[in-house]
């Protein structure tokens, strides 16, 4: 609870300072300095949750938050990356236009979203979770005020959001007909046999209406448009932390209510999850621009996370941690190196190897964990959402089709690195790289191969 | 003369859900679009509210949800306007078909 007041009051802080003053380096580093402080909070919860061992989970709000010790440590995990992403961006951040001091203010807001996310135990706070982070998202994706596809990205990401909203709620409603409640764990009396039809096409609605956030297939028509329009920083945002926060609320949704019910959404949910994976990795391979096909393949990663909510056990949790964690890093890392290039298509990145070494050297670490390389955190992610799946033991064809589509995804990660290293050409860089970058790019690239040596670390719950 | 009974609420509720959704997929002016999803969204509110006072009328859950929902309604109309407004600057028009800058 203390973190999503201090992430409030850190929204208010950056809105005011951008009042208060026009220096943009100074509005970064003011950013910066708040955010680390959000991250010492988050884990001073985590050490008051530790401590507090035995005692039930305390209930805010009129018991419409239970924070219990996954929710806090999922948020501490989910501002680490926050604070990660800021750290690696925040100067890119200040070149997307004038209004530097609301882009943090925003972001603030859309954390307040994930931390309701990971810990609401009531459908008004999903809800107002969802809301609080599509909102600021639709901001963000159309802040290039001047650009044609930044706001035809936002256009696009408020009419497919806002319709969404309509479908989950109308979920929400028809579970409210069947129960007369909103609390999730009234839900789970629920009979199996005899099952409600209100109940049932509530929980259809929500799988749609909760696929359009995560962008699952049928359901991803927004997602190549929205992240190829944004200005990249914020696309390296949305397609991470956000999307990483609406699966936990979807999977603590399906585990924690339905999760006696499998019989009834296990096939509908397994479908999604095949078409994700198709769609997202068969079509990121026709695309000439490294960011939509990162675009394709945020889709492509979705469709494995969706395996922790076909699969209902302890492993699923797990499984969600480490991916959420694993993908954010490498991805934002990528978006990094992205960001740094005039030229977005893959020839943009040719001869990147002989001008800038290092940049090269680490972008091939964060395309090989993308693609879920062995000693990456990538392979780890994906062995343990794998390994929940073939625990729970219904979907096995569903396993090995992802693991034919992991085979697929190598072929467009890798031509990334081909191009860096073999091909010739001149790389052509927006600006130098400077030291800075270069340490933390490093410090990413660490994270994400203690992520692969040592993924224990994340499960410390 | 009978009642009104919480299915005829349940009609005019369903059938508001669907002229949404068909407004939505069918219009292409983005302040109709607007209006669709406005639609949409009043018509989840009588949802909740009949429910709650024909099944469960012992508790106010279903109406506090709707007063949320009319305020968040509210703000994303607030962003909606922003951005169509933004949008008729950079293409002097506000028809969806003409926002096709990005292809597949």
């Amino acid at each position: 609870m203390k973190a999503i007041i201090a992430a409030t009051i850190i929204g208010v802080i950056m809105m005011f300072a951008s009042i208060l003053s026009n220096n943009k380096s100074g509005i970064v580093s003011l950013a910066t300095v708040l955010f680390f402080f959000l991250f010492g909070i988050n884990i001073w919860e985590v050490y008051e949750s530790i401590n507090a061992t035995g005692v039930a989970a305390p209930a805010y709000l009129n018991n419409m938050m239970s924070l219990d010790s996954f929710a806090i440590w999922f948020s501490m995990l989910m501002s680490g990356c926050a604070l990660l992403y800021i750290l690696l961006l925040g100067k890119e951040i200040a070149k997307v236009g004038k209004h530097v001091g609301e882009y943090f203010a925003l972001i603030a807001f859309i954390m307040v979203g994930i931390y309701l996310l990971a810990g609401y135990s009531n459908m008004l706070m999903l809800f107002i979770g969802i809301e609080i982070l599509s909102i600021p998202q639709y901001i963000l994706a159309g802040s290039d005020k001047r650009n044609l596809k930044s706001t035809e990205a936002s256009l696009k990401y408020f009419l497919m959001g806002s319709f969404s909203t309509g479908i989950l709620l109308m979920g929400i409603a028809m579970l409210y007909g069947a129960t007369g409640s909103f609390d999730i764990i009234n839900f789970r009396m629920l009979q199996t046999d005899a099952l409600n039809p209100l109940a049932l096409s509530g929980i259809l609605f929500l799988i749609i209406g909760l696929g359009f956030k995560v962008s699952a297939a049928p359901m991803h028509m927004w997602t190549p448009d929205v992240y190829d329009g944004s200005p990249t920083p914020f696309t390296a945002f949305m397609s991470t932390i956000v999307k990483a926060g609406v699966f936990v609320a979807f999977l603590r949704l399906f585990h924690a209510s339905f999760g006696n019910l499998t019989n009834h959404w296990m096939m509908i949910v397994a479908v999604i999850t095949a078409t994700t994976l198709f769609i997202g990795n068969i079509t990121a391979v026709f695309q000439q621009s490294v960011k939509r096909m990162l675009a394709y393949s945020s889709i492509a990663q979705a469709g494995f996370m969706l395996f922790a909510i076909l699969s209902v056990n302890a492993t699923a949790w797990q499984g969600i941690v480490i991916y959420a964690v694993a993908y954010s890093v490498a991805t934002i890392g990528m978006f990094a190196v992205l960001i740094k290039l005039k030229d977005y298509t893959y020839d943009g990145f040719n001869g990147l190897a002989k001008k800038e070494p290092a940049l090269a050297f680490f972008t091939t670490i964060f395309l090989m964990s993308l693609a879920g390389i062995p000693l990456t955190g990538g392979f780890m992610a994906k062995y343990f959402v794998l390994l929940a799946a073939v625990q729970q033991g219904q979907v096995m064809w569903l396993v090995i089709f992802a693991l034919i589509m992991a085979a697929v995804s190598v072929y467009y990660y890798f031509k990334v690195i081909i191009a860096m290293y073999f091909k010739t050409g001149e790389a052509e860089l927006n600006h130098e790289v400077t030291g800075y970058d270069k340490l933390m790019l490093g410090i990413t690239c660490l994270l994400v191969i203690l992520i692969g040596l040592m993924p224990q670390l994340l499960l410390n719950l | 003369m009978n009642e009104i009974s919480l299915n005829h609420y349940l009609f005019v509720s369903c059938a508001l859900f669907f002229i949404g959704v068909y407004g939505f997929l069918t219009r292409r002016n983005l302040i109709t679009m607007l209006m669709a999803i406005e639609l949409i969204l009043n018509s989840i509110n009588i949802n909740f509210i009949v429910f709650n006072k024909f099944l469960f009328p012992d508790k106010l859950d279903g109406l506090f949800f709707t007063i949320f929902i009319i305020t968040i309604a509210a703000a994303e109309a607030a962003v909606a306007i922003a951005i169509i407004i933004n949008l008729y600057r950079n293409y002097k028009t506000i028809d969806v078909e003409e926002t096709n800058t990005m292809k597949f």
